[in-house]
């Protein structure tokens, strides 16, 4: 996809994000002592899912639409494994990672024999027939979903009822599948996918077998997207149907839009704007979707490299500028 | 189109098409660097030039189908630069591209009738199929199921439909088999006789000097030279030189 | 009885299954028309579609405007609205990749149903049939209500006609040329940015028309069209869309697909389409009609 990322190899893009995100970790190691912290805790689990999702847009250059199928899904299967085997929060949070990781095998194994926009419409069909199977299947508990999920304790050690406990739990997940996102994208790995962004036929005589590649990222953003999706069933201590409804894989594509396609930073960003937006109007009479739609339209009309985009897009005008 | 048409507007001394300083751009690679070019009414002018020298962009640029380019083109006394695209056929100026653009899913026919009617004058399809009897076999066909040659004289036979003034004629010849670059150069002639004003790119030099009036010289987007086809005789070595042949 | 079946319900769920196949049908034209030329997914469809039903219920409840007319008045107010938003705002996005046009179709239909579900509420209104078509007949082998014989027959004239439109008109071969070469059919001379707007404009339109087809079938409501545009798209994926006889074709044999799902095995219906086209991805990728790799 000729999508248009901020150039995020770039030195001083990178050691932007690398201060950025030292600061972050301290204002998230501070935050819970000033806000309440299952909003916080909210926002990472969106922000992981975002990242993990711009794993495969923007440094692979696949649009899913059925990203909501691995969040959902995983948030399901930590859920049940929780609380009808009585596994702990750790074991509970593998499960979810490798069930989305199966659904990602599979979802991805039809996904990538077409490209661009059929590989959108292909997974977002898919993951409907996902939806489809949860509102039907036994263990999901259909409409009502699976409630009162325990957390658990940390390696029977840590008790996660405890709010600022479970917070770190929770800061602790993030940084780890962050730092997992970061890994793959400057590995040799991830220069291989972003040459197949750039032009996939190259990438193709100069003999890199890309469906397989394509079906490692797909995975991966899959596990990651189940990573964020079992974390945030803990925290929730529930998980329904909202989470593997096609509007969930169009939320976490307008996060990663708005904050910036193919930034590392970008969909932290956009998880955060698009999550406290939804809070604020949770409580006026104003509808999210419209919201939502209306930032859609205009982000694609006005700014298409997302805020964080732009603002690098910016410094490197000022940059090339001033030489 | 037997009798002079009346689009005889410009002034008998101005050139009917007139192209000054273009400059043209495919994304950031600089095409053009200025080419200058006259044209009269009834006139046949062709482009001479290597590869990659700016022949058919120039075709483009006047077309309009670059839009990235800078100075002036003006057709009978109107400035080409400023209108959109479908516009310029409409202004009198037909063009047959080098790859042909006949289409897969409209038959022979469709592609004929294809481009608008811009001006009368034009030739009826009875006149054409009577000129092209193998085309009017085949008028159910798909336009992409005839030889290289048919598609061709299909290519330039919609055009003639229009009533366009001039025509920017890209290569046609590439790839036919010599009986075929007969026809077509007997086609040019018939057309030259009625009239029709053509712009002609031709890497082969032999068939350009049976139909053109004049030529140009084309090297890294610009013009080298121009003579008229008296001339050509002698130029023989600066043309061997520059064209590599 | 067909395999132990009573012919009564297996009739009847091939037709329902006809019917849902005469939605898609028209719907899956539609998106076809619009992505042959425009290069766009048009992920507003479902919303159109929902726009059509809506604007010809709000027609009969205000104004008094009966099936009949809203059956012509609604498509055209879903066409112009969609024409607006062509000029505006789509046809910004032709020299980008094709991508954002989805995602920004995609922002629209979150608005239109939105819009419609803050003022509407999520609850279906019922649309009269109109008394031309009340009642059935009885077939022998099962009753026929006459508005969903009207259906299959109305999609049918509709199918047929655009697809007359495109074969056998000036226009039509505008369409197709411009499908594949946009610009050179613009060289020649033809308006081909207003054809674009008018293109996107009969898609809209057409789904709009089968907004108020549907209007007595099902409920009136703002959700109508959200999860059938999914499916819509597998059988999009399915057909693939370099033909558009292939749209129609695969829009009614799907449709039929399900129907019988429903009698075999009921908890498969929803799925069925989709089962479909992870088969038709393994055996031919680009799609039944494909050409297009």
């Amino acid at each position: 996809m000729a999508v248009t990322p901020a150039n995020a190899t770039t030195s001083r893009a990178s050691r932007i994000e690398a201060a950025l995100l030292a600061l972050g970790i301290i204002v998230l190691v501070a935050l819970p002592f000033f806000i309440y912290p299952i909003f916080v805790m909210k926002m990472m689990c969106f922000a992981l899912f975002a990242c993990a999702f711009n794993l495969l847009l923007g440094y692979t250059g696949l649009l899913s639409f059925g990203h909501a199928a691995f969040f959902g899904g995983a948030a399901y299967f930590t859920a049940h494994a929780v609380k009808e085997w009585g596994v702990g929060p750790e074991i509970g949070i593998l499960i979810g990672v490798i069930g989305a990781a199966v659904l990602g095998v599979i979802i991805g194994f039809f996904a990538i024999r077409r490209q661009g926009i059929y590989f959108a419409m292909i997974t977002l069909a898919l993951s409907q027939m996902f939806f489809f199977f949860c509102v039907q299947a036994d263990f999901t508990g259909g409409e009502d979903g699976i409630q009162g999920v325990p957390r658990g304790n940390f390696l029977g050690l840590l008790d996660l009822q405890d709010p600022h406990a479970m917070y770190y739990f929770v800061m602790a997940n993030f940084l780890l599948g962050l730092f997992c996102v970061w890994r793959i994208v400057n590995s040799p790995f991830g220069m291989i996918l972003r040459s197949i962004r750039e032009n996939e036929s190259r990438a193709i005589s100069l003999g890199y077998s890309v469906q397989n590649y394509k079906l490692a990222a797909f995975v991966m953003s899959a596990a990651l997207a189940g990573l964020a999706g079992a974390v945030k069933a803990l925290v929730f201590q529930f998980a329904t149907l909202t989470d593997v409804a096609w509007q969930m894989s169009g939320e976490v594509i307008l996060m990663t839009l708005l904050g910036g396609i193919g930034t590392l930073v970008g969909p932290i960003f956009g998880a955060g704007f698009v999550v406290a937006l939804q809070n604020m109007l949770a409580t006026s009479a104003f509808p999210v979707t419209i919201a939502t739609g209306l930032i859609f339209m205009i982000c694609v009309l006005v700014f298409r490299r997302g805020v964080v985009g732009e603002i690098y897009a910016w410094l490197e005008r000022r940059n090339t500028g001033n030489r | 189109m037997s009798a002079r048409p009346i689009w005889g507007r410009s002034m008998p001394d101005t050139p009917l098409l007139s192209v000054r300083g273009l400059n043209a751009w495919y994304g950031e690679s600089h095409a053009l660097h200025g080419v200058d070019l006259d044209i009269n009414e009834g006139e046949t002018v062709t482009l001479l030039g290597r590869n990659g020298v700016g022949k058919t962009t120039t075709l483009r640029a006047i077309m309009g189908l670059v839009r990235k380019r800078t100075g002036t083109i003006s057709f009978a006394g109107r400035d080409l630069m400023s209108l959109p695209l479908h516009h310029t056929a409409r202004a009198g100026i037909g063009y047959v591209p080098e790859e042909r653009g006949i289409f897969a899913t409209l038959t022979v026919d469709e592609n004929l009738m294809l481009p608008p009617v811009v001006a009368e004058g034009g030739m009826s399809v009875r006149e054409i199929y009577d000129l092209f009897p193998n085309l009017e076999e085949r008028r159910s066909s798909p336009g992409t199921k005839l030889s290289g040659g048919e598609q061709q004289m299909l290519a330039i036979a919609r055009i003639l439909r229009t009533g366009v003034k001039v025509l920017l004629l890209d290569e046609p010849t590439e790839g036919l088999a010599p009986v075929i670059v007969q026809r077509i150069g007997d086609l040019l002639e018939t057309l030259k006789k009625r009239g029709m004003t053509i712009l002609l790119v031709e890497q082969n030099f032999r068939f350009a000097s049976r139909v053109a009036d004049r030529f140009y010289l084309m090297e890294h987007g610009k013009v080298l030279s121009q003579f008229p086809v008296g001339e050509l005789e002698s130029r023989m070595d600066e043309l061997h030189d520059v064209l590599g042949v | 009885m067909i395999f132990g079946i009573p012919i009564q319900a297996f009739a009847g769920q091939l037709l329902i299954g006809l019917i849902n196949g005469s939605f898609y049908a028209v719907l899956s034209l539609g998106l076809a028309i619009i992505f042959g030329l425009l290069r766009v997914i048009n992920f507003a469809h479902g919303a159109q579609y929902m726009l059509g039903a809506f604007i010809g219920y709000l027609m009969l409840a205000h104004f008094g405007i009966t099936y009949w007319p809203a059956l012509i008045l609604a498509p055209l107010v879903v066409g112009l609205f969609s024409v607006v938003v062509e000029r505006f705002a789509l046809s910004r996005l032709y020299d980008v990749d094709p991508l954002y046009g989805l995602l920004f179709t995609f922002g629209l239909a979150l608005v239109i149903e939105g819009v419609f579900r803050y003022y509407y509420g999520v609850s279906g209104n019922p649309y009269p049939v109109p008394t031309l078509l009340a009642g059935g007949t009885n077939l022998g082998f099962m009753f026929l209500p006459i508005y969903r014989g009207w259906v299959v027959v109305a999609s049918l004239v509709v199918c047929l006609g655009t697809w007359l439109l495109l074969e056998k008109t000036q226009f039509g071969s505008y369409l197709r040329a411009a499908t594949e070469d946009p610009k050179l059919v613009q060289a020649f001379g033809v308006n081909v940015p207003l054809m674009l707007t008018l293109t996107y404009g009969l898609g809209a339109g057409l789904a709009g028309f089968a907004g108020v087809l549907a209007a007595p079938v099902y409920q009136v409501s703002p959700l109508m069209g959200q999860n059938l545009i999914i499916v819509v798209f597998a059988v999009v994926v399915v057909g693939g869309m370099g033909s558009i006889l292939g749209a129609i074709v695969t829009g009614y044999m799907l449709g039929l697909a399900e129907g019988m799902t429903k009698v075999f095995y009921p908890e498969a219906s929803n799925i069925v389409i989709f089962v479909i086209m992870a088969i038709v991805l393994l055996l031919r990728p680009a799609g039944l009609f494909g050409r297009d790799a």
